[in-house]
């Protein structure tokens, strides 16, 4: 009995592991091709061998020789830039060498202008008075800093346990002001100073509080 | 078609998409792009939501997580985005402009045939010419990744011999506003 059951195990077991294989060998996983890894450029998020076209190429190749020395080897050391000359003339390359410096002494000249903007302008917050005993807090110029305006609307109603809201100035663009029910403005300030959730970015000197009181009074 | 968009003023609404539409596009996108189901499936799970965002002039972006995936104009072919083609740059045909042309396509101009047709570009042979209305991937004379993707207005062959007027239409662009939004 033994022997028989030894004679029968062997046989049992040998087409088992055969079924199991023909049975997974016709159902492969299919992996999903896996996405090609892409180098941004930090500075002008175009791949890195795109940037001699954008207008801050000097800083792209300063960005790329910190960040990614072996891609700055491969496109700008000295045998790269002989072999890309390709197929234009040298009078067009140069032609187009001096188009793309003019081009990114203007975008340079008008990033620096933007910033003088940005410095210069101000995020005033003001107390309307609407009805004899109530006030309105109004701000404006957040805009400017970059501040998702209903986000921000939300965060301080929901901080004052009040309704505030965002209105536009002019039809058309956001010339923003968020309206806030009640008198909050110092607590505004103190947000803004303490950069509060969205409220990132802004210098403390850039804010001001109007009085637009018509009653003086001690508050 | 993105030169000029911004989210603040071009956008008119979220709204998530029906399931049944959902699996049209899915099977609309194995037939128009040359892509794996298993890939389009690590791109887009079966279990996420596809959000439609409605833009002005009957352009419509469709996201995943807030990413941008593809998007249509009425109901033309869906082009996938610049970004997502970078990523799976085979899922396209391409054709390729030569170095001059390289400029004002990053500008947004439309693609002339003799861009595709000089020393530096290349369009397919003829055995795998394309017919027009093709969506192709663009690339640069010298360039590993596209510069744009654009919609042949020409089939390549007719691109060859007439060489003259606008051979590619561009659609999106290396740089342009679609590029600059990574989430919606």
């Amino acid at each position: 009995m033994g022997k028989k059951q030894r004679g029968q195990a062997p046989p049992a077991a040998a087409p088992g592991p055969e079924e199991a294989e023909s049975s997974t060998a016709p159902a492969p996983v299919v992996e999903p091709t896996p996405p090609k890894e892409v180098v941004y450029c930090g500075v002008c998020d175009w791949p890195v061998e795109y940037c001699e076209f954008g207008s801050t190429f000097t800083k792209c190749k300063e960005w790329l020789k910190a960040e990614h020395p072996e891609l700055w080897d491969k496109y700008y050391s000295e045998d790269a830039l002989a072999a890309r000359l390709g197929t234009i003339s040298l009078e067009a390359q140069s032609k187009l060498e001096k188009d793309t410096a003019k081009k990114e002494a203007k975008a340079e000249a008008k990033a620096e202008a933007d910033m003088k903007k940005k410095m210069s302008s101000q995020v005033i917050i003001k107390r309307i008075e609407r009805t004899k005993r109530k006030h309105v807090t109004v701000i404006s110029g957040l805009d400017k800093f970059g501040v998702d305006l209903k986000k921000a609307a939300k965060q301080f109603a929901s901080k004052f346990a009040t309704g505030a809201s965002v209105s536009k100035v002019t039809a058309g663009a956001t010339d923003d002001e968020i309206v806030v029910q009640g008198d909050v403005c110092y607590e505004v300030l103190e947000m803004i100073e303490d950069g509060v959730g969205v409220l990132k970015g802004i210098p403390a000197d850039n804010v001001e509080i109007v009085e637009d009181k018509k009653k003086k009074g001690g508050d | 078609m993105f030169k000029k968009f911004s989210t603040a003023t071009d956008i008119s609404g979220h709204t998530p998409v029906k399931s049944s539409v959902q699996r049209q596009l899915r099977a609309a996108l194995l037939s128009q792009w040359r892509i794996e189901p298993e890939t389009l499936e690590s791109i887009w799970p079966k279990k996420e939501g596809l959000v439609h965002v409605k833009c002005r002039e009957h352009i419509s972006i469709y996201t995943v997580n807030g990413k941008p995936i593809f998007f249509q104009h009425f109901d033309g072919p869906l082009v996938p985005t610049l970004r997502l083609l970078h990523q799976y740059p085979y899922i396209l045909p391409m054709v390729k402009i030569d170095r001059g042309a390289i400029r004002f396509m990053l500008a947004g101009a439309n693609m002339m045939c003799p861009g595709l047709t000089s020393a530096g570009g290349w369009l397919p042979p003829a055995e795998e010419g394309l017919p027009a209305g093709t969506l192709v991937a663009v690339h640069a004379e010298g360039k590993e990744h596209a510069a744009g993707i654009g919609l042949c207005k020409l089939s390549t062959e007719d691109m060859k011999k007439i060489n003259k007027n606008v051979g590619v239409e561009t659609l999106a662009y290396l740089g342009d506003d679609l590029w600059s939004q990574k989430s919606l």
